[in-house]
């Protein structure tokens, strides 16, 4: 085992570990706020208005984060319009390709949580809202919205740390990610049980950091679901 | 209109690898998978610790980073192994590295999709089995097998799709799977968007092939179960 290699490189893990933690908060913000409206429409009762996005939602799900990441940044270039306009300074970098990407696919997964979130709404919450006079923006406002962002906590919890995951493809695309980094390591001194592992180790607490702050958010927001003290 | 100067025979062979690699590393998934449940249900805390760090570090690595452990560390250990044998320089081929690879990933997955199902299966009726003088294999393959297929299907087709999905990074190693041909045939027509997004829709037949087939499980294990 070759440890002076990794020791000597730990800046540039951590480094790595800056963009990855930039890329991932960014793509799910981005994604969170991209997810409410497309979780909205998807859930209405009209054909015209679901079609889309439940199309976007199909479609970011259903292929894989690879081939969307490939299709922006390699794909896009194909467009002579596109070179030639405005937004190719944007499209040329690989970082903001990715994070479009990475953006794009969480948008498509948290739409369905909550649009999965928002059809278990409780019927009688609503009808007690519609009794209470509110109109249905006002419904969605006060009650549809607060118990579905409470009952996709779970589930938007293990989005978030496949996000984390799947962050680990903008090493492929040239960025110097925490995985990035591990790659740089490995082809300059060819060490891949200890470039990796270590890229590895630096995931691992990330997760558990995730996993730790997922359950104080549930234990704060489930509240009213926990047994009582006694 | 589509134009793939004649690529797409090409990229259907890219599917077939995919598809190969998928079933391959599904078959390992599923066999870790139940020695992972059955590890973990033991009474040996032994088998329950390996089981629980296995997926543990499984979960909390991404698939990408825990595929170059495997192909590149795997192949300097049966190479270090070969020289002490004298056996020469063996080449891991990507395939083979790719299908263990996500095999062992998803295996950890499947570890506890498999706990859940059989966990679900009422104590009553394992009891009956013995009570007819089954043997614990016995009861194995005949009660809790079959009635814990129709617990864990739901979660079982989840992470068929992903692993399907996961398939795609095996291209990173070189492997020619659809998504290499599509790069390949997309650099050298200068038209990789038109041959990512047919290998995005591919993605998309595949996996609305798998829902079909799932759903019609599902019928065939829930006979017998009433529904709301």
């Amino acid at each position: 085992m070759d440890y002076e290699a990794i020791i000597n490189n730990l800046p540039l893990y951590f480094e790595g570990l800056w963009v990855t933690i930039q890329l991932v908060t960014m793509a799910l913000a981005i994604g969170l706020c991209l997810s409410v409206p497309i979780a909205l429409l998807a859930s209405s009762k009209n054909i015209l208005v679901k079609a889309l996005p439940q199309a976007f939602i199909y479609f970011f799900r259903g292929t894989p984060l690879l081939v969307q990441m490939f299709l922006i940044y390699y794909g896009f270039g194909q467009f002579e319009a596109l070179r030639e306009s405005f937004l190719w300074p944007i499209f040329r970098e690989a970082y903001w390709c990715a994070l479009i990407a990475f953006s794009l696919n969480t948008a498509g997964y948290t739409a369905e949580i909550l649009r999965g979130a928002i059809a278990q709404t409780p019927f009688g919450e609503i009808e007690a809202a519609k009794a209470c006079g509110m109109s249905s923006a006002t419904i969605y406002r006060r009650i549809v919205l607060p118990s579905a962002f409470r009952r996709a906590l779970p589930a938007y919890g293990n989005e978030v740390i496949f996000m984390l995951h799947g962050s680990a493809l903008a090493g492929v695309i040239t960025i110097v990610d925490l995985f990035g980094a591990a790659r740089i390591v490995n082809s300059r001194y060819f060490v891949p049980f200890e470039s990796f592992i270590t890229a590895g180790l630096f995931y691992l607490v990330l997760t558990f950091t995730l996993v730790w702050l997922f359950k104080r958010l549930e234990h704060r927001w489930h509240a009213y679901l926990r047994p009582r003290e006694t | 209109m589509l134009d793939l100067h004649g690529y797409f025979p090409f990229i259907l062979k890219g599917m077939v690898v995919t598809i190969e690699v998928a079933l391959g590393s599904l078959l390992i998934a599923v066999i870790l998978g139940m020695l992972g449940a059955t590890a973990k249900l033991s009474k040996s805390r032994v088998a329950q610790g390996i089981a629980t760090f296995y997926t543990t570090i499984i979960r909390g690595i991404p698939d990408l980073v825990l595929m170059m452990i495997i192909f590149f560390g795997g192949q300097l250990i049966v190479n270090d192994i070969a020289d002490k044998f004298g056996w020469g320089y063996i080449d891991i081929s990507p395939f083979f590295a790719g299908i263990v690879t996500i095999g062992f990933i998803f295996g950890a997955y499947m570890t506890e999709t498999f706990r859940g199902g059989i966990l679900a299966v009422p104590r009553g009726e394992i009891e009956a089995g013995y009570a007819f003088g089954m043997t614990s294999k016995q009861v194995f393959f005949r009660i809790t097998l079959p009635a814990m297929v129709r617990h864990a299907l739901p979660a079982f087709g989840n992470n068929w799709m992903v692993l399907a999905k996961t398939t795609a990074l095996v291209s990173v190693i070189g492997l020619q799977d659809m998504v290499y041909n599509a790069n390949q045939a997309g650099g050298t027509t200068r038209q990789p968007f038109t041959f990512l997004l047919v290998v995005a829709f591919l993605y998309l037949l595949i996996t609305g092939v798998s829902d079909i087939a799932l759903r019609l499980a599902d019928k065939k294990f829930s006979v017998g179960v009433r529904r709301a």
